[in-house]
């Protein structure tokens, strides 16, 4: 990581070059990487072309990242190790860090796939979207995800969202409205549609995890199997049990088994078990 | 629509919030700070470049006064070294160079520093049909010399089916679009011509655009036959042959292309690998006045990612 020289004109008593936002964790991580040999933390013209097309698409999946990282590594003539994406990425991620941005990773509740989504880390709120949604779009929005985050099955109706413009304290939006900023939502990438219901889409959990988790932590489902909150996903019909799994994760944890077992109580596992999903190279969320 | 900056009194409290390792920051707040210390001035320059970054989206340019307002305040006195951070910041981490468009009014824009691949990039950008009209756009305005009376674009866009006085599919109210939204985002200048009646205006490239499209790049790009796809072969065909009648004056090609302020380039627009420049780069050299056509690209095209640019 290239370390700036402190200016003359900042503080003269000033110490440590070094970024002072820094968690514990990023500190040793430094040291270590110090102790490695700065030169391979370094930024280079690779990173950056990482960057700017992660700036573009915003959320990309496992498979697209990583011959992303192949085509920016010899783009730029950056030595190109397969397995080294997530290292790849930490350098970038540790010049983000002061900006409050971050390339995170996480699960489409569709596919079971892992996506990679350049996220603001900033504010744990909404008003992340604010620069191009107006108080009463916004408004919408935290009604639908009321809506999908305490159902049942993690989605909700174009007409529950219609219905639910009837209780809004900002100002009121026709039908035509709704549907227009509802598929605005979809196009920048914060919902899914299908079949006229909406699902939060892989980048806006990727993103909103934080927030979501603090806002509705009485509601939220987590996943048992790999701990990330959870919309769409199966849960154990033992009243004592209750426990919830991702779709995917039911997918890939009961693989095989020809009698699905709950983890938690042993119950019979009573629903259907989905494929396991392949990923293919058009898939872009 | 509400356009809103992230207004940083916000963040400041949100990071306190949730992020522990700012501890120094609330310490730091008390003081009476002649001499800011490193890491005040290290949050104020990720703040600038957040800011940057949000109003880039929106193409549209930042004003010194502005910036200083809404984001520097406090710390106005050591402006110019906040802006330098900045600056490096983007130029190391995001590739981007920070370009002072109007030196007068101190204005700033993003401008894609990285160099355009020769290889196409494995993930599919989604397109952005208004960059391939504004392209358009500024190719006519180069192969006229620079400056176009309003009644010829008008009238390249019609031929291109894109007609400003009814409501565009795609685009909406495409007169408001070009004489304002390109406008303002600088890739475009609309001025008045003086004495005319009825009024007209006349078309220069803007201070987004020399800084962002090199001249010595929009000739290639032009001459460049990309492989397009069976769907957009007949309306390449058409576009050429339109684009032949609509500029008939090649005799300026020998000029010198006025020095790009970055080296930005269009990105190659098709995924699918483009032939090398043939006879057009040729017909370049050639220069004649009624030489070879020159060619015109697809309204939409793919682009590669240059976020800064075509974001």
């Amino acid at each position: 990581m290239a370390s700036r020289s402190s200016s003359s004109t900042a503080a003269g008593g000033s110490d440590s070059p070094q970024k002072p936002t820094k968690t514990k964790r990023t500190r040793r991580k430094t040291r270590k990487a110090r102790a490695v040999g700065d030169m391979s933390r370094q930024m280079g013209e690779s990173h950056r072309r990482f960057l700017q097309t992660m700036m573009v698409s915003g959320v990309i999946d496992e498979q697209a990242a990583k011959a992303l990282y192949q085509y920016c590594c010899e783009t730029h003539h950056t030595q190109y190790a397969p397995d080294k994406l997530e290292d790849f990425i930490d350098i970038i991620n540790s010049r983000l860090q002061p900006m409050f941005m971050q390339i995170r990773k996480g699960m489409s509740e569709d596919n079971g796939l892992q996506y990679y989504a350049l996220v603001n880390m900033a504010e744990t709120d909404i008003t992340r979207m604010s620069s191009d949604y107006a108080d009463n779009e916004l408004e919408l929005f935290r009604k639908t995800m009321d809506l999908i985050v305490c159902s049942e099955n993690g989605k909700a109706s174009s007409t529950d969202i219609l219905n639910s413009t009837d209780s809004m304290t900002t100002r009121k939006m026709k039908k035509s409205e709704t549907e227009h900023l509802l598929s605005r939502l979809v196009h920048d990438k914060w919902l899914s549609e299908k079949r006229g219901e909406y699902t939060l889409s892989t980048r806006c959990i990727i993103e909103m995890e934080p927030y979501i988790r603090t806002m509705y932590q009485d509601h939220v489902k987590v996943c048992h199997i790999c701990r990330n909150i959870a919309f769409q996903c199966q849960i154990c019909e033992n009243p004592t049990c209750g426990i919830k799994i991702h779709n995917p994760c039911v997918a890939r944890y009961f693989k095989g088994k020809s009698e699905p077992r709950c983890p938690s109580c042993d119950d019979f596992w009573p629903h259907e078990i989905p494929e396991v999903k392949r990923p293919h190279s058009q898939s872009r969320r | 629509m509400t356009q809103r900056k992230r207004p940083s009194s916000t963040q400041s409290s949100s990071q306190r919030r949730h992020t522990g390792n700012l501890v120094a920051q609330d310490e730091d707040d008390d003081v009476a700070f002649t001499q800011p210390s490193t890491s005040q001035v290290d949050q104020k320059t990720a703040e600038v470049v957040q800011y940057f970054l949000v109003k880039d989206q929106k193409k549209m340019p930042v004003r010194r006064a502005d910036l200083v307002k809404h984001v520097v305040k406090d710390y106005r006195n050591i402006y110019p070294e906040i802006l330098k951070r900045a600056a490096r910041t983007f130029d190391q981490v995001f590739g981007l160079k920070l370009v002072e468009i109007d030196p007068k009014n101190k204005m700033y824009i993003l401008v894609n520093n990285l160099e355009t691949p020769d290889k196409a990039s494995p993930i599919r950008s989604p397109s952005n049909p208004k960059m391939g009209l504004l392209l358009a756009i500024l190719s006519v305005i180069f192969m006229k010399g620079g400056v176009v009376r309003e009644n010829l674009i008008w009238n390249t866009l019609k031929k291109l089916r894109v007609d400003p006085g009814e409501k565009h599919e795609e685009f909406g109210d495409v007169r408001k679009m070009v004489t304002d939204e390109f406008v303002r985002q600088r890739y475009l200048e609309y001025v008045r011509i003086p004495h005319t009646e009825p009024i007209e205006h006349e078309f220069r490239w803007g201070q987004r655009a020399d800084a962002e499209v090199s001249k010595a790049k929009i000739l290639e790009f032009m001459g460049e036959v990309s492989l397009p796809s069976r769907a957009r072969l007949h309306l390449q065909m058409k576009l050429r042959a339109l684009m032949m009648v609509c500029v008939s004056d090649l005799s300026f090609m020998n000029r010198t292309p006025r020095p790009g302020l970055s080296s930005t380039e269009r990105p190659t627009p098709s995924p699918t690998p483009a032939r090398p420049p043939p006879a057009a780069a040729a017909a370049v050299r050639d220069n004649h006045a009624t030489a070879s056509p020159a060619f015109f690209l697809f309204i939409v095209c793919d682009r590669e990612a240059a976020p800064a640019a075509f974001c």
